[in-house]
């Protein structure tokens, strides 16, 4: 067996983070996405802008600033310790926040591009059949977005598997609590054993090209608004 | 406009003949990110001193070491430990005979909190602190020191929960500066200055309790026939380094 | 409680400002005529909620659904509207049936008006149910959508150009669902379009509306037979009558119409397959309408009506001019040179006899 129980545990550990990561990004990603694509607010370029800064900024300069934010001199980090939570930094809990944050123009993007794809007309329509915002938003909407929905799962699912730097920042290096596949990996040739860096690298490489095979192949024959 | 482009242009050029006129060499350093500072300090006067440049690249030991087996361009590796040069030695990727060890580190348990930790570390035996932060102990040397420090004080199991590790010094330190932990070892040198601890409070811990932190120096086989990497070697074993790299908390 | 719908709409946009004030007939069609641009749509819209206009009071038969001055809007999906869209807009991840049973679901059992059978006959779609939207024709995919909106039994069906994007292959294969819909549903239609003929055989009322303002507002009759308005003006203009089936000559294969207005007011038409009793609408058009001082005189004209002019207005071609008749209530438009009314000294009051040269039976 080329991979240890440490691998394993990173693995399993890498899996749970991206899964809740990706709920709860859909959770939070939708609203935000829905106002992006609807909005004529002013706010909508800043707050655009905002939600896109992870795509450009290396991940060091989020974790650098998470670090500080949670730590027990930020403001998020005084809030969690006002509210007995203590600090989050080096927990399982930080990592999630951290990943929502990284990971969140993979979840907003998609979302808000199938939104607007929708347009207008939809939304009439089920107006003037009686169905309230929310029913429409239900009924019609979530089914038409239905590929942006999984695109967006895809993708921050994948991201989150793929975040190193932030991780790295604020996470600790804690077995089974903040020591993820990337960390792992990166121990591993820090450490100079290859050879377990070897079979987790290709592992990851193979996921990878599987996800993104998954988002191609999902591209064709999908209906319009006709 | 144009007459003063050329104009530079051609100064250039005579610069560049007029230190190749002079023996002046350039040579390709990797230096381990904690020893940033020395060499800044040692580059300038080596430079004054025999007309060479230093140029030199800063990061993790494993990492130039992956490089180094993959054809990078330096010429003189110094190393944040002693393993690696010596396998980099035994793999042949070196000048024989070149290593020696060009800085010992000294480890310190730090906290960014003034009077927080005493003189003689018993702050470590309290069980007041949630967070220890150590370097990672398969990389980093001082990560490794830390925990020898731990097992002679018998505190491994009483500080198991408590660790929090930096992939490197640099992020131990970090750790512990943003008061995201209480406590961490670090080394002297990052909270060394002027010959004194220059924030926070600190435990330098006695040579004994962990093996020596070397830092070891090699020639790499690129630099055999570079008169500078020879000479930044030299210069490295002087006084006047040598007193550079005592100023910053390292012993010799 | 009065039957009728009131709209006093006023919206500003950067490039047009709406500024009406529409007092439509509670029942039949009402058509929204004008040019793309002229602020059809906007009311419409307005109409449903769609829109919010500045300032907008609207009635429809006693209930008032928005009044800005007190700040009352009901929503959209409160408003018992019926929509049929430009384009069909069916909802591509719905089947013909889950797209008939949206709004329907959503109407209360016993508030329900119509069932989805009678839906589904009344615009012959019943074997399209389990068919996705994508694999539908235009025409087809449009019946679908006035069967939808008419599943949710609204109290008032607005239409915006329901046949624009079809081609006249499908105008024709829709156009006698529309008119099913006018003679078998007791639910007032406002219906935009710019298509003269489809208003002229669809609308009981006609509002012509230019940039933004209604210039004019009345029975489709009259409207179209007014001179001061551009209508009259266009090579088919003429105006739409209305006339009962109460004659049927089996010799010459010639059917009787009696118009309102009198007993002297009737018309024949050669057209197989009428039936005694029923109601037609059909157009005269004012090209073909010629003026005579007296009925004698033999001709292989068919129909002559007595007239009294009422106006007489130069056409757009300076050889002609329009000439509006009152038959006994009955308006018509005849279009004849500037000489022949001069030859026949036509003036206001006057009384001649109309001679139809044709006649074309809408519907």
């Amino acid at each position: 067996m080329p991979l240890d129980a440490s691998d394993l545990g990173a693995i399993w550990l890498t899996i749970k983070l991206a899964s809740l990561t990706t709920a709860i990004l859909l959770v939070l990603g939708t609203p935000i996405a829905w106002w992006l694509a609807r909005t004529r607010s002013w706010l909508r370029g800043p707050i655009g802008a905002v939600v896109a800064l992870p795509l450009v900024l290396p991940p060091t300069v989020i974790g650098f600033y998470l670090l500080l934010a949670l730590g027990p001199h930020g403001w998020i980090g005084q809030a969690t310790q006002a509210l007995g939570l203590g600090s989050v930094v080096f927990s399982f809990t930080g990592l999630v926040i951290g990943s929502v944050v990284y990971s969140m123009p993979f979840v907003v993007q998609p979302l808000q591009n199938a939104f607007g794809a929708i347009g207008q007309r939809p939304l009439e329509v089920a107006a003037t059949l009686r169905a309230s915002p929310w029913d429409t938003f239900i009924h019609v909407v979530l089914p038409l977005a239905r590929p942006g929905f999984i695109t967006a799962s895809i993708l921050g699912f994948a991201h989150t598997v793929g975040e190193f730097g932030v991780v790295l920042m604020i996470g600790g290096n804690i077995p089974d609590k903040t020591r993820v596949v990337s960390v792992q990996i990166f121990d591993h040739v820090e450490a100079m054993e290859y050879s377990q860096a070897h079979w987790l690298a290709g592992a990851m490489l193979v996921f990878s090209f599987l996800v993104l095979l998954m988002l191609y192949a999902g591209r064709r024959g999908k209906a319009g608004w006709s | 406009m144009r007459i003063r482009l050329s104009h530079l242009a051609f100064s250039a050029l005579a610069t560049l003949i007029t230190v190749n006129a002079a023996q002046a060499d350039e040579v390709q350093v990797a230096v381990a990110a904690n020893f940033t500072a020395p060499i800044q300090a040692i580059a300038k006067d080596f430079e004054k001193d025999t007309g060479h440049k230093l140029v030199a690249a800063y990061g993790a030991t494993g990492q130039f070491y992956a490089q180094i087996k993959n054809g990078a361009p330096f010429e003189v590796f110094l190393a944040a430990d002693d393993s690696t040069p010596a396998k980099l030695e035994q793999e042949k990727e070196t000048v024989a005979g070149s290593r020696f060890t060009y800085a010992i580190g000294t480890l310190a348990l730090w906290s960014a909190k003034p009077g927080y930790v005493d003189a003689k570390g018993e702050v470590l035996k309290k069980n007041e602190y949630k967070h220890l932060s150590i370097a990672n102990p398969k990389a980093a040397p001082y990560g490794l020191a830390a925990t020898q420090v731990l097992d002679k004080l018998k505190l491994t199991e009483a500080t198991k929960a408590k660790i929090v590790e930096g992939q490197n010094i640099t992020q131990a330190f970090q750790f512990v500066s943003t008061g995201n932990a209480e406590l961490g070892f670090v080394a002297l040198s990052q909270i060394y200055k002027d010959g004194k601890v220059s924030e926070g409070s600190a435990w330098i811990v006695p040579a004994e309790l962990h093996d020596p932190i070397r830092q070891d120096a090699v020639i790499l086989n690129k630099g055999k026939d570079n008169p500078a990497a020879k000479a930044l070697v030299d210069y490295l074993k002087g006084p006047k380094a040598a007193a550079v790299i005592k100023s910053y908390g390292y012993e010799l | 409680m009065s039957a009728s719908i009131q709209a006093r709409l006023k919206l500003a946009r950067d490039d047009f400002t709406l500024d009406v004030d529409l007092d439509l007939p509670g029942r039949g069609i009402s058509a929204l005529f004008g040019h793309s641009g002229s602020g059809k749509t906007s009311c419409l819209r307005c109409l449903a909620g769609l829109e919010r206009a500045a300032s907008a009071y609207i009635e429809v038969n006693g209930q008032v659904w928005e009044d800005s001055a007190r700040g009352h809007f009901i929503p959209p999906h409160q408003r018992p509207v019926g929509y049929v869209f430009q384009e069909p807009s069916l909802f591509p991840h719905l089947s013909v049936r889950g797209n008939l049973e949206f709004g329907w679901r959503r109407i209360a059992p016993e508030a329900r008006k119509i069932n989805q059978e009678q839906a589904c006959q009344l615009l012959g779609i019943g074997h399209l149910l389990a068919r996705k939207p994508a694999t539908l024709s235009g025409g087809e995919a449009q019946r679908v959508g006035i069967a939808r909106a008419l599943l949710s039994s609204p109290r008032l069906l607005l239409m915006d150009e329901p046949l624009a994007a079809l081609d006249s292959a499908r105008k024709r294969e829709i156009l006698p669902y529309l008119e099913r819909l006018h003679d078998e549903l007791d639910i007032p239609l406002i219906y935009v379009s710019h298509a003269q003929d489809e208003v002229a055989r669809l609308a009981d009322h006609l509002v012509l509306l230019e940039q933004g303002k209604a210039v004019a507002s009345g029975p489709i009759g009259q409207t179209l037979a007014r001179l001061d308005l551009p209508l009259a003006q266009g090579e088919d203009a003429g105006v739409v009558l209305e006339g009962v089936v109460v004659g049927h000559d089996p010799h010459y294969q010639l059917f009787e119409l009696r118009l309102p207005g009198g007993d002297g007011q009737r018309l024949r038409i050669a057209h197989p397959g009428l039936h005694m009793g029923s109601t037609l609408r059909l157009k005269v058009q004012a090209r073909d309408v010629s003026l005579a001082l007296t009925a004698d005189g033999a001709s292989s004209i068919l129909n002559r009506l007595p007239v009294r002019v009422r106006e007489c207005r130069p056409a757009d071609n300076p050889a002609h001019v329009l000439v509006s008749l009152d038959a006994a209530g009955n308006a018509l438009l005849a279009r004849i040179t500037r000489y022949s009314a001069d030859q026949l000294a036509v003036q206001p009051g006057q009384m001649l006899w109309a001679q139809i040269k044709s006649v074309a039976l809408l519907g």
